[in-house]
């Protein structure tokens, strides 16, 4: 079984960024912040792409859900060596207005349609941090799941995945028939970078445009955000003289 | 449907009614009556031990006021459920015994929450947010069609909950509408369940499908004899300027006697310096200990995430300008390899 790898790709916030909350409080405002690909994604193409380098993987589709800007997105994933991009159109603001279930909905349409056998998903998106696309995908499909993955190894002639898996407390391994919908941890791989002929080539890639109306799923959101916070703000510390100073701070404050 | 679930939920008595809905009971009024809410906590278990992060689940499904069960699975899960029987809000354990269920693989997982939670008619359904909590819940909310609220951290009623998004730097206070709740808790965010005087009743668990097509092949765990690090009290943390595996012996003997656990950051962690396990931050563990002490550690947003619940946190880094002395409670500007070694003597 020749694999047809679909990786999901989603633009946020880029990570570096410390986004602010908005005047209204009812949002995270994120118009005018840089964004990039989600770096779980990064490690999720890193990977497909691999596999395509290991003649194990026939194709690398690139999957992004959002609004038109997600293009971008997809075309750093093309410059990584994906070979085609599906965006589905709908629209997100990074506040939850796409959430984890309608997104799973998407890509089991597309998987479907792509008769993908192999999904590689981030093991969370950096802005929401819900931690659940990869797994309600597979819930949707009937496919096994290796979620935060370590290391993927493609065995039995294709058919087959062992994934090693990064668990509270250490590591396990699975092994799981193909299809299969695996999530990446940060120890996956190393991304590369888009090299500048990579991403002109990028330009070139076919990526192709489809309506979330047209999959037929409905993806009004489940959960209401009633408002958005700043986090409370720590009392202002202070610097400390000495080893005994502060040992003595930490006696009088009772956590010694 | 709807009088079924408040045949199988009503409360025998208002002993699990907690303070927030007491004190704040126009809460259900408008969305329902307490007997319509009951809760399914998914209880972890390994080696016959409850994990610690069950029990802060335990307390956050008391908080959404109605009855609370709890689901044991697994081949030991007889005896895990004696011992869950006597935690304060449980008044039922329900018993999946079945070799099926050990290594937690989310296959079987799943379809067991289904099949209970549609059996029970329950509202809630909880686990912790750990790494068994997030692989299985997801799975089994799609099967429901329902969407679920990640790693809460507070319970405002019992479909309006609070969570941080962006690593922690914005705090979402959300309303699920669907009519079953799927939620993971954080769990340095509430307190760990506490013992109750009688035992709750078991009973066996509705039968699911137990095969599945994965197979688990092997572990491989950090032993530690330290405290867990999600638990324990103080958490002494390293990064990157600790430069070698061998330098984390000097926080692993300030660990030791202070009876802490170590942490790390990213940047130690793809070092090589300590295992993955102890990565602290957005991706790996969170951790709100009474102190946290970080050793040559910046302060990235991502390594903040995951530990500036800390009651007191102490920064000690040669680099006064170093993002961490921001949020720290006191900060010490100096060489780590002579200031860790002179406090590991003074403490």
């Amino acid at each position: 079984m020749s694999l047809r790898v679909l990786v999901g790709c989603k633009r946020v916030v880029d990570y570096a960024v410390k986004p602010r909350v908005n005047a209204t409080k009812t949002a995270v405002d994120t118009k005018t912040l840089k964004h990039s690909l989600n770096p779980f994604d990064e490690i999720a193409v890193e990977e497909a792409v691999r596999l395509k380098e290991k003649k194990l993987a026939a194709e690398v589709i690139a999957v992004s859900c959002g609004p038109a800007k997600c293009q971008e997105t997809l075309r750093t994933a093309l410059a990584m060596g994906a070979d085609r991009a599906v965006h589905i159109e709908c629209a997100d603001d990074g506040n939850g207005l796409l959430q984890p279930l309608a997104v799973a909905k998407l890509l089991q349409k597309t998987a479907e349609k792509e008769k993908a056998n192999l999904i590689i998903l981030g093991k969370q998106s950096i802005d929401d941090d819900a931690n659940q696309t990869g797994q309600m995908l597979a819930g949707l499909l009937n496919w096994p799941q290796a979620t935060f993955a370590s290391k993927v190894e493609v065995v039995e002639g294709g058919n087959k995945v062992e994934v090693t898996r990064e668990i509270d407390g250490g590591m396990e391994t699975l092994s799981a028939p193909l299809p299969a919908v695996i999530t990446a941890d940060l120890r996956l791989n190393q991304p590369r970078y888009a090299t500048l002929p990579n991403i002109m080539k990028a330009k070139k890639k076919k990526l192709e445009t489809i309506k979330a109306d047209a999959l037929g799923v409905d993806v009004k959101p489940r959960i209401e955000t009633l408002k958005v916070t700043e986090p409370a703000v720590r009392q202002g510390g202070r610097l400390v003289e000495s080893v005994d100073e502060l040992v003595a701070q930490l006696k009088k404050d009772g956590v010694l | 449907m709807f009088a079924a679930r408040r045949f199988a939920t009503r409360a025998p008595a208002a002993a699990h009614w907690n303070a927030l809905s007491l004190a704040r009971p126009t809460f259900l009024r408008g969305y329902a009556t307490a007997g319509d809410v009951s809760s399914l906590v998914i209880v972890e278990h390994k080696d016959g031990q409850i994990a610690p992060s069950t029990l802060n689940a335990l307390s956050a499904a008391a908080k959404l006021g109605g009855q609370v069960h709890a689901l044991v699975a697994g081949s030991s899960s007889d005896a895990v459920a004696d011992q869950v029987a006597k935690l304060a809000p449980v008044s039922k354990v329900l018993v999946a015994s079945d070799a099926a269920y050990d290594h937690g693989l989310p296959e079987v997982h799943a379809p067991l929450i289904v099949a209970a939670q549609k059996a029970g008619s329950y509202s809630h359904v909880v686990v912790a947010h750990s790494a068994f909590g997030k692989n299985v819940l997801p799975r089994a909310a799609a099967l429901l069609d329902v969407a679920q609220v990640s790693d809460i951290t507070g319970v405002e009623s019992a479909d309006t909950f609070v969570r941080p998004f962006y690593a922690g730097n914005a705090i979402a206070t959300v309303k699920s509408n669907d009519a079953v709740k799927l939620l993971t808790v954080r769990s340095t965010a509430f307190p760990a369940a506490g013992a109750q005087d009688a035992a709750a009743a078991k009973e066996a668990a509705p039968t699911a499908e137990t095969s599945t097509t994965t197979q688990w092949i092997k572990e491989e765990i950090a032993k530690s004899d330290r405290p867990d690090l999600a638990n324990a009290r103080v958490v002494i943390s390293g990064g990157r300027a600790l430069k070698s595996s061998e330098n984390f012996e000097l926080l692993y003997t300030l660990a030791d006697k202070v009876g802490g656990a170590v942490g790390a950051s990213r940047a130690a962690v793809d070092a090589g310096y300590v295992d993955n396990s102890l990565q602290i931050g957005q991706t790996g563990k969170i951790v709100a200990p009474e102190l946290y002490v970080a050793i040559g550690i910046s302060g990235a947003i991502q390594h903040l995430a995951g530990m500036k619940d800390s009651k007191v946190i102490v920064a000690i880094n040669k680099d006064g300008e170093a993002p961490i002395f921001q949020i720290a409670d006191y900060g010490l500007v100096g060489d780590l390899f002579k200031i860790v070694p002179e406090l590991t003597e003074k403490v």
